[in-house]
């Protein structure tokens, strides 16, 4: 028996991966590393299928310190206060991202991405506008691993001079994830945890000065924690202390993303693709689609206003065999796809993908065939998610 | 009658006229939960190291070969009605893959024998 030559979709580098802070206290938990993206990162604990689903049920505690966190401010000094010193580090984002960035509230967090001038995607990433005003005028920005060195030069190379972007990627960020995160989030770092709304950030003077975000990329509530890393061990064994907290390696990270029907970068976003072939539009708001003004806009509105020639879809296999990244999809015969991430869903118990296929098939219920070592094999295009998302929104205070 | 071991961490055992194939607890343990296998039908024949069934976890997908040349009598109805877990349950046992009918016994006499596979585990 052999393995396909990659593991979990990733491949490994030449060179010997980076230690995380947080390394003894997973090791002293699993074997099971694997390199990725340059950092040697706990792929599995008990196991893929009960780490999933115990992030279904309860709450998964995932390292991803391999991430690009990073904050990106107005140099001192800048005089600005408020909406005035928030909408001028904005619009210097902006020139790099679709998303309205200067309409973003105090604490809040959009998702967005880096587009080239072809408008394809060169990164998926997290904005938030700080909620302090004393850090009005700085941003709170989160990469992909992948692409944190190339994000970063962009980034500088875009608006030198006119700000600075500070690299927090030597600190430890955490994903803590699951419906009940909200209690070990409350009980281990502050009750106000439980009170804060999906795609909120706030600053919490906890385990040093903690950085936390109600967000994560498993279609379950949680939290993104960005901690120093001094202080990271004590804050992830309290977290594990708590009864519904376990480890979650990056395997099950995958199935839960995927049942989400959330992109991997890499695999269901890259150069090419655009985000209206990626089912992304909604990324793009009003002000910004009438400026016109974001790298590849041409394109990407011309896409927004006839729609695209493929989009990215969600596909049940009618029989049991997983179609992973790289299987093509056919319709009578002709190729119209591709899949780019896939296979099994634990809570679903079948075999689940994502991929690109013919705007003239990407309707849900239509019957494709994926080839499958040769055989074509039925499937059925659906909406995405596979599982439905279950972000806490807390309601307005009257 | 001996089990012997592949490199790619299939066991083969001869029993009469027949050699009954299977993965090594090893390898179902590598794999994790089997959620996906696909075996040959009866009358099948494989040369030695040919691709001869699909076995996948939430994790991965493995193809498993041949470990000797020879046509295939019966495949484990259990895994062909679909109750996987049986891989990782008895993966050298009730989890076998196929029996098959081998061309060459010679092809079993020289595999790893229980003592050299467990040193080349050991080594991985």
């Amino acid at each position: 028996m052999r393995h396909a030559p990659r593991i979990l979709g990733h491949v490994m580098a030449d060179t010997e991966p980076k230690k995380l802070p947080l390394d003894a206290l997973w090791r002293a938990r699993t074997s099971k590393f694997g390199d990725f993206a340059g950092y040697d990162m706990p792929l599995q604990f008990e196991g893929l299928i009960p780490e999933h689903n115990w992030t279904r049920a309860h709450a998964g505690l995932f390292d991803v310190s391999h991430m690009g966190p990073s904050f990106f401010a107005l140099p001192k000094g800048h005089g600005l206060e408020g909406d005035d010193a928030h909408k001028k580090v904005a619009a210097l984002i902006e020139r790099l991202v679709p998303a309205d960035i200067q309409g973003l509230k105090p604490g809040q967090v959009r998702y967005t991405m880096i587009t080239n001038d072809d408008g394809g995607v060169l990164d998926d990433l997290m904005i938030a506008r700080p909620a302090e005003p004393a850090a009005a005028g700085d941003l709170y920005i989160v990469v992909n691993a992948g692409c944190k060195h190339q994000d970063w030069a962009l980034i500088e190379a875009a608006t030198k001079g006119e700000a600075n972007l500070v690299r927090a990627d030597d600190r430890c960020l955490l994903a803590l994830q699951g419906p009940t995160a909200h209690q070990a989030a409350a009980a281990v770092i502050d009750p106000a945890l439980a009170e804060m709304s999906f795609m909120t950030v706030k600053r919490f003077d906890a385990f040093g000065r903690i950085t936390v975000t109600r967000s994560g990329y498993t279609g379950e509530d949680g939290y993104e924690i960005l901690v120093r890393a001094e202080h990271a061990a004590d804050l992830a064994s309290a977290l594990l202390a708590h009864p519904e907290v376990k480890p979650i390696g990056l395997g099950a990270r995958d199935s839960l993303r995927l049942e989400a029907g959330l992109c991997l970068y890499g695999h269901d976003l890259d150069p090419t693709t655009s985000p209206i072939e990626a089912d992304l539009a909604w990324t793009i708001q009003k002000r910004r689609r009438e400026a016109k003004d974001f790298p590849g806009a041409k394109r990407i509105l011309r896409e927004y206003e006839l729609g695209a020639t493929r989009k990215r879809v969600g596909i049940r296999p009618n029989d049991r065999a997983p179609a992973r990244e790289g299987v093509e999809i056919y319709k009578d015969g002709k190729q119209i796809g591709v899949v780019t991430s896939g296979g099994f869903s634990p809570t679903l118990n079948g075999p689940i993908s994502m991929g690109y296929v013919d705007a003239a098939h990407a309707e849900p219920g239509h019957v494709v065939d994926l080839m499958i070592r040769g055989t074509p094999r039925a499937a059925t295009i659906v909406p995405l998610p596979f599982v439905p998302h279950r972000y806490v929104r807390q309601k307005k205070s009257a | 009658m001996t089990t012997r071991y592949t490199k790619d961490h299939e066991w083969v055992r001869l029993e009469g006229d027949v050699a009954i194939v299977g993965i090594t607890q090893y390898a179902a343990e590598q794999l994790g939960d089997v959620v996906y296998a696909e075996l040959p039908d009866a009358g099948k024949s494989f040369a030695q190291g040919d691709d001869m069934a699909v076995v996948e976890s939430a994790k991965t997908a493995s193809d498993v070969y041949a470990p000797i040349s020879g046509e295939v009598v019966e495949a484990n109805g259990e895994i062909k009605n679909e109750n996987w877990q049986i891989i990782n349950d008895a993966p050298q046992a009730g989890g076998w893959f196929v029996k098959l009918k081998p061309s060459n016994k010679a092809e079993i006499d020289a595999l790893m024998d229980e003592a050299a596979y467990a040193d080349y585990v050991k080594g991985l």
